[in-house]
């Protein structure tokens, strides 16, 4: 794929030049060829001029002082000069180590924005010659002039660029990225052969790096592998107890009125948490299925946080809980996906419910610092002990299994609320100090950048 | 950000120390996040590819060492240009420990070969390796940029891993007590943890020297701690 990228490149400046030519993009590679090869050759002559003039001197000195015999040895002593000055000199001893003085090649530029991926043309050595935008939005710290190591460390691409800067041939290198999203990418790394001398002599004159992002793909690989691994595992107890409690209403208690009716009730209850398992499965795949992308889309959180309270408010009322909120005094807004926040905060709010039951009272906070917009659910329960607090959000992990399964929990809420604050950039904060209380902070950031 | 010396030379040599320490993170990256799903899906030829990976960091190591020492002799270098050669030797002691220790888990993986794995345990070191491996990308980031800032976030966060480290201390004993069949694996596994918490502590030491290579000084505040495994108990109660 690198090849035809780069053949792209060679081709897109022919027809051009054969339109016209004054056109400019093509005096660019055409104009800086000839001034190369220009300087090369006043060099050249200045050199041999030098190394005559210089043999001459000696040879006069020599012819003044009588010294014949030194004659044979000048006269060889001018031809080294003379030939080694007509030699090609090698051009790749003349390209500045360093291409930071260099300008901006129009065409390289404009030429790497019509990619649309992120793409990086490098010097035959790996220095960071020209780049495009989304190739700053996928590594942030690109600098021309700097090695492309400091951007990028996969050592498989290292050593492609560094095969294909020696004159090996295009290639693609698969990679992946854990933090800060999973993320899959493919690089493709080809040649830029500016003329055909270079061509032969195996020393390309530029590198180009392009990306492609592989990540929707893989991830649904992934998805179906992680679903069925969680699946199988978790649905199995409920679905034990509904066989058990099946074959004992065909079998012993088959005329049992009582007992079939506590038993139904039961199955009903280990039903209805498969099905909320399921859900939260899909629902958690989802939200890992676009996690690389983030939203752009302004919300306003004060709404949403409004919304929920709104619709956990019959809950908390039939579980004596009272929520009581507070807001900022501007309104604010951050970009972010209006369900998935709603989602978060649900999850926070009815946490707060059910597990700070106890303290009768939960608060539900928006505030604003900064560039930083802040969403916090306190509650008074019981607290969490401390060695529980980092593991929270790992799926399926509970403090306490039992309690957790009698409040209808299945284990992921905290997992999924993770994922979506992963997938806003933003962080979640989780504080319980030894008196008891928990507060979850979902903190998201205003600014689209990092 | 580095300045342009009078020889240009020079320029190219730190440039070149900071390329070949950026070299080696990526390695050092590769390896530890390799090694510990190589743990996690049990995989024995990832493992034997960890370890003969290992070799490169280290010969990587020497190259740093010669060039730094060469530039000192030939450079005589002074101030921030001095801090920078060091600060090279510094780091890449770091990331080749950072690799042994990759190297490490990826032997255990070898050992473990044939044992039953509870499922549920694995959630725990999964979710270690990754803050670990967000804890080394950014301090290579902060690196590559010079920025004291950037280390210092990473340097105050290395506490996250120490409190999982010591849940996770306290998860396995409890399996262990349940059942004495378990301790061979739990063995192996609580000392994964302490590598990984380990490869935490040295992207710390990472971040140190690059908040020594920017400001000038030393970081001497305590850092915050949160391993607290040395003085964890669990008492054989009626449960």
């Amino acid at each position: 794929m690198a090849e035809i990228l780069v053949s792209c490149h060679c081709h897109a400046a022919v027809p051009l030049s054969q339109q016209s030519e004054e056109a400019a993009m093509t005096l660019v590679w055409d104009g800086k060829a000839n001034a190369v090869e220009g300087s090369v050759f006043l060099r050249r002559l200045k050199r041999g001029r030098i190394a005559i003039g210089a043999a001459l001197v000696v040879l006069a000195a020599l012819w003044g002082l009588g010294l014949l015999p030194l004659w044979i040895a000048a006269l060889s002593a001018i031809a080294v000069p003379l030939a080694t000055a007509f030699t090609p000199l090698d051009d790749r001893a003349t390209v500045p180590v360093s291409q930071t003085e260099r300008d901006a090649d129009p065409l390289a530029v404009a030429l790497l924005e019509a990619l649309n991926e992120p793409a990086i043309l490098l010097t035959a050595r790996g220095i960071v010659h020209e780049f495009n935008a989304p190739a700053i939005d996928v590594f942030g710290n690109l600098r021309t002039g700097d090695p492309v190591s400091f951007a990028l460390r996969v050592p498989e691409i290292l050593d492609a660029v560094r095969a294909v800067g020696t004159g090996g041939t295009a290639r693609t290198v698969e990679y992946a990225d854990r933090v800060p999203v999973d993320r899959w990418l493919e690089a493709r790394i080809g040649p830029v052969w500016l003329d055909q001398a270079d061509r032969e002599r195996g020393n390309p004159q530029f590198v180009l790096l392009v990306l492609h992002d592989l990540t929707h793909l893989r991830r649904a690989e992934r998805m179906r592998v992680d679903f069925v691994a969680n699946a199988s595992h978790e649905l199995r107890t409920p679905l034990a107890a509904l066989l058990g409690f099946i074959e004992t209403l065909q079998g012993p208690a088959k005329a049992d009125v009582s007992a079939r009716e506590r038993f139904l009730d039961i199955m009903r209850s280990q039903a209805a948490r498969m099905s909320r398992l399921v859900d939260d499965l899909l629902s958690l795949s989802r939200i890992e299925q676009k996690q690389h992308l983030r939203p752009s889309t302004p919300v306003d959180p004060v709404e949403i946080v409004r919304s929920v309270v709104d619709s956990l408010s019959p809950l908390a009322g039939e579980r004596g809980v009272e929520i009581r909120s507070s807001f900022p005094g501007t309104s604010v807004s951050v970009p972010g996906d209006r369900d998935e926040l709603i989602r978060v905060v649900e999850n926070l709010v009815e946490n707060g419910i059910k597990y700070g039951q106890s303290g009768k009272r939960v608060d539900v906070s928006v505030t604003a610092t900064g560039p930083e917009i802040r969403i916090s659910v306190q509650d008074y329960g019981p607290g969490i002990p401390p060695e529980h607090l980092p593991r929270l959000t790992e799926r399926f992990y509970r403090v306490d299994v039992g309690e957790s399964r009698e409040k209808g929990g299945t284990g992921l809420g905290l997992a999924i609320v993770k994922h979506i604050m992963a997938r806003h950039r933003g962080r979640l904060l989780i504080e319980s100090p030894s008196g008891g209380g928990a507060r979850f902070t979902a903190v998201l950031n205003t600014r689209a950048d990092e | 950000m580095m300045t342009q010396h009078t020889s240009k030379e020079f320029d190219e040599d730190l440039k070149s120390l900071s390329e070949m320490i950026a070299e080696m993170g990526g390695l050092a990256e590769q390896l530890v996040g390799e090694s510990i799903s190589a743990l996690l899906s049990r995989d024995l030829a990832a493992a034997q590819r960890i370890i003969e990976r290992d070799r490169v960091i280290d010969s990587l190591q020497h190259a740093v060492e010669e060039k730094a020492v060469l530039t000192i002799a030939k450079r005589q270098p002074m101030a921030v240009d001095l801090r920078e050669v060091v600060a090279a030797l510094r780091v890449s002691n770091d990331l080749e420990r950072i690799g042994d220790l990759a190297k490490n888990i990826a032997k255990r993986v070898v050992a473990l070969e044939g044992q039953l794995q509870p499922p549920k345990l694995a959630g725990g070191v999964d979710h270690m390796g990754e803050l670990v491996l967000g804890q080394l990308k950014e301090v290579l980031d902060a690196y590559s940029r010079r920025d004291a800032t950037r280390a210092l976030q990473v340097w105050k966060r290395d506490g996250e891993i120490d409190a999982i480290y010591t849940s996770l201390f306290r998860e396995l004993l409890t399996y262990m007590m349940e059942d004495p069949r378990n301790i061979g694996f739990c063995t192996h596994l609580l000392f994964c943890a302490k590598n990984i918490e380990r490869i935490g502590d040295h992207a710390t030491n990472i971040a140190e020297t690059i908040h020594y290579l920017a400001v000038g000084e030393p970081l001497i505040d305590e850092r915050p701690k949160g391993d607290l495994t040395s003085t964890t108990t669990i008492s054989f109660g009626e449960d």
